[in-house]
């Protein structure tokens, strides 16, 4: 008895329970509202149903929050993600418009190191104003945030760049295994970030250095060093999540792809539980605030509710997945619902006079 | 026609570094602005001052395209500012103007209210004022002498009245989905109005799902593939703007279902792409939104110069698209 009783309690302390448990309940409202909803078929040698449009369409969501995460954790944030991802598409699809075969595998491969190591240089910029120069996070990545749109529109001339190249589709919208390529690129990013993070110390590195950077140094890690990478790798992270929304459209549009994709990455990141003050970091959490903001989408379209009250529909959404994550909100929840006498301490503590 | 407005805040230290990398941006963006400059030579030639918006979309560059080669080939001196969505740098191209003397100023104003002084200025300098695509919300009228510029009403209006022709003969419920541009967008609310009303005519023409697109294609594309899930027979598809049709087309072909036969596809401007799928046979009726309204600019700058009196608004010069007619028209077109 006293084991089964752990056990629930082991579940519902795991810091993943709540959010997957709010994911749980919006998949099961939809179904509700929709029968259908979670109904998935093969068409074309490929699965296709609602299901499988969230989770290709949260693909890029995800990319750019694992750099988010990692960014957050040093208590850092990163603003420029979204200019990152219409930067790296607009290099892509410009390059591969100019060229006479974009069908060729070539073609593709250069352009998509061409544009990530223009990102990688950006997210360097960054790295050099947060950890060189020591400006604060949120402003040094601002500047890259707005300047970053206007390059984006000086590499496509103001245009929209239409391209017609199947491999750089595929990044968008191939299949493996009957299901969306584009997942199957965030997994192995998210894979590659959790072993490097978590295999080896520097995981640990880059979270000592997010609580408390000065006492890191002292101990002998070098925390410049650690925060340049994360933003390296954050931009990086941002670059390939580019080129899957162009190709998800076939488009580099530098006005409107990644728009505000950055406030979704760090929604993603803190129902994920990673703490904005920096410190420890959560991968997994990530990935699914990632999708749970995905399906918030998508049920907006699917249930056909107004435009006008989405936003008010989504904010509540949001506020109430944040506060049912709080540890503090659920204790002072679970204790009122047990009419249990609140703790002596809490009580016995004098009350603090508030001057008129 | 979307400006995006943003907004700053920063301490000082950050404004500085904010400020300095702005100002690099700008110079390096600004190479095609040219209100500097001497005076006006009283030649008989007729001088214009024209501030643009900014260069944010195909559209927007075509519109400035068609007012350069119209200017010249009218003989109008043209002076051309681009004000980067930003209404300051409009205001202090205006006054440029003013201080300048140039015959006529004309501008697409980059947001609605806030003209007032500037325009005052204007006019108790003796120039002439023409809107163009864009009007303010200044209440007194005598400020400018016209608005040249589209009617969003009117194209949701066309689209609908093609529709409602063509389904005349049908005796069941014709299911229609919409796509609509940024909510509280004018072009989206107009649309939405004019297409609302002109469909009213038929009870079997209903409208079973609208959301947002944001005129994009991705945001297009990914409303389309819920309204294919939610809804059994989606049979007509209206997009408030050719790219979210274009984005849309996308999402019908992974349904397994025909872009333009199965689903009946009808958008609104016309630009490059979305005329090449009208050709292709993909989309089936386009009502446009012409940003080639240079010729027309021009003339009424000769007009408004010979002191002739002028209507306070003109519609832009516009036409419908069916699939044959795209294809006769693709190859002269601009953008």
């Amino acid at each position: 008895m006293n084991d089964t009783m752990g056990r629930y309690r082991t579940v519902i302390g795991h810091r993943l329970f709540w959010p997957a448990a709010v994911l749980v309940v919006m998949l099961a409202a939809n179904t509700i509202y929709r029968p259908g909803f979670l109904s998935i078929e093969l068409k074309d040698g490929h699965l296709y149903g609602t299901p499988i449009d969230i989770l290709r369409l949260s693909a890029p969501l995800i990319l750019v929050a694992l750099g988010m995460t990692l960014v957050i954790s040093t208590g850092g944030i990163d603003l420029s993600v979204g200019s990152l991802c219409a930067i790296s598409g607009a290099i892509a699809c410009m390059y591969i418009s100019k060229q006479p075969d974009q069908n060729s595998l070539g073609v593709v491969l250069t352009a998509l190191a061409m544009a990530l190591g223009v990102s990688l240089v950006l997210g360097a910029w960054n790295g050099v104003l947060v950890a060189v120069i020591g400006i604060q996070p949120i402003i040094a990545t601002l500047i890259l945030m707005v300047a970053g749109r206007g390059l984006a529109q000086l590499i496509t001339e103001g245009q929209i760049i239409t391209i017609n190249s199947e491999p750089y589709r595929a990044i968008g919208l191939g299949h493996m295994l009957t299901l969306p390529l584009a997942i199957f690129i965030a997994l192995a990013a998210a894979l590659l970030v959790a072993a490097f993070t978590r295999r080896t110390a520097l995981g640990m590195i880059i979270e000592s250095v997010g609580g408390n950077a000065e006492a890191s140094r002292l101990a002998g890690i070098r925390s410049g060093r650690i925060v340049f990478l994360v933003y390296v790798l954050s931009a990086g992270c941002a670059a390939i999540a580019g080129f899957m929304m162009t190709a998800n459209v076939s488009s580099a549009d530098g006005n409107a792809a990644g728009l505000w994709v950055e406030l979704d990455a760090i929604l993603a990141v803190v129902i994920g539980g990673t703490s904005l003050a920096g410190g420890r970091f959560f991968l997994s959490g990530t990935i699914i605030g990632a999708l749970i903001i995905q399906t918030l989408t998508t049920t907006v379209y699917a249930m056909d509710i107004s435009p006008q009250t989405s936003l008010l529909f989504k904010a509540v959404v949001v506020i109430a997945v944040c506060l049912i994550q709080a540890p503090a909100f659920r204790a002072r929840f679970a204790r009122r619902r047990r009419n249990a006498p609140p703790p002596a301490t809490i009580a016995d503590k004098p009350k603090e006079q508030v001057p008129a | 026609m979307m400006g995006k407005m943003r907004m700053h805040s920063a301490s000082w230290r950050a404004a500085t570094v904010l400020a300095s990398v702005l100002l690099v941006g700008t110079m390096a963006a600004c190479g095609n602005s040219d209100t500097g400059g001497g005076g006006t030579k009283d030649d008989g030639k007729i001088t214009m001052g024209f501030s643009q918006v900014g260069a944010e979309s195909g559209w927007r560059t075509a519109n400035t395209t068609s007012i350069k080669e119209s200017a010249t080939a009218a003989g109008i001196e043209l002076k051309f500012d681009d004000a980067q969505q930003k209404q300051e740098n409009q205001i202090k191209a205006i006054r440029n103007y003013i201080q300048q003397k140039v015959d006529v100023i004309a501008f697409s104003p980059v947001v609605e209210s806030g003209w007032d002084t500037v325009l005052k200025e204007a006019k108790d300098a003796g120039i002439p004022v023409i809107l163009t695509d864009r009007s303010v919300d200044s209440a007194d009228k005598t400020l400018y002498k016209t608005f040249l510029g589209s009617d969003f009403v009117k194209e949701g209006k066309l689209a609908g009245e093609w529709l409602v022709e063509q389904k005349k003969t049908a005796t069941g419920p014709v299911n229609i989905v919409e796509l609509q541009g940024n909510t509280g967008a004018a072009p989206a609310n107009d649309r939405k109005k004019g297409f609302g009303e002109a469909i009213a005519a038929n009870p079997n023409l209903k409208i079973i799902a609208s959301q947002p697109g944001d005129f994009t294609r991705a945001g297009g594309k990914q409303v389309m593939e819920q309204f294919l899930k939610a809804n059994k027979q989606i049979d007509v598809l209206f997009a408030h703007n050719d790219d979210m049709g274009l984005g849309a087309l996308e999402a019908i072909t992974a349904a397994g279902k025909v872009p333009g036969k199965d689903i009946t596809i009808i958008t609104v401007d016309a630009v490059k792409d979305g005329m090449q799928a009208l050709a292709d046979g993909k989309f089936n009726f386009i009502a446009e939104c012409s940003p080639l309204l240079g010729p027309q600019l021009m003339d009424l700058a000769k007009k408004v110069h010979a002191g002739e009196t002028v209507p306070a608004r003109i519609e832009t010069e516009e036409t419908t698209f069916t699939q044959e007619q795209a294809k006769e028209a693709l190859p002269n077109r601009k953008y």
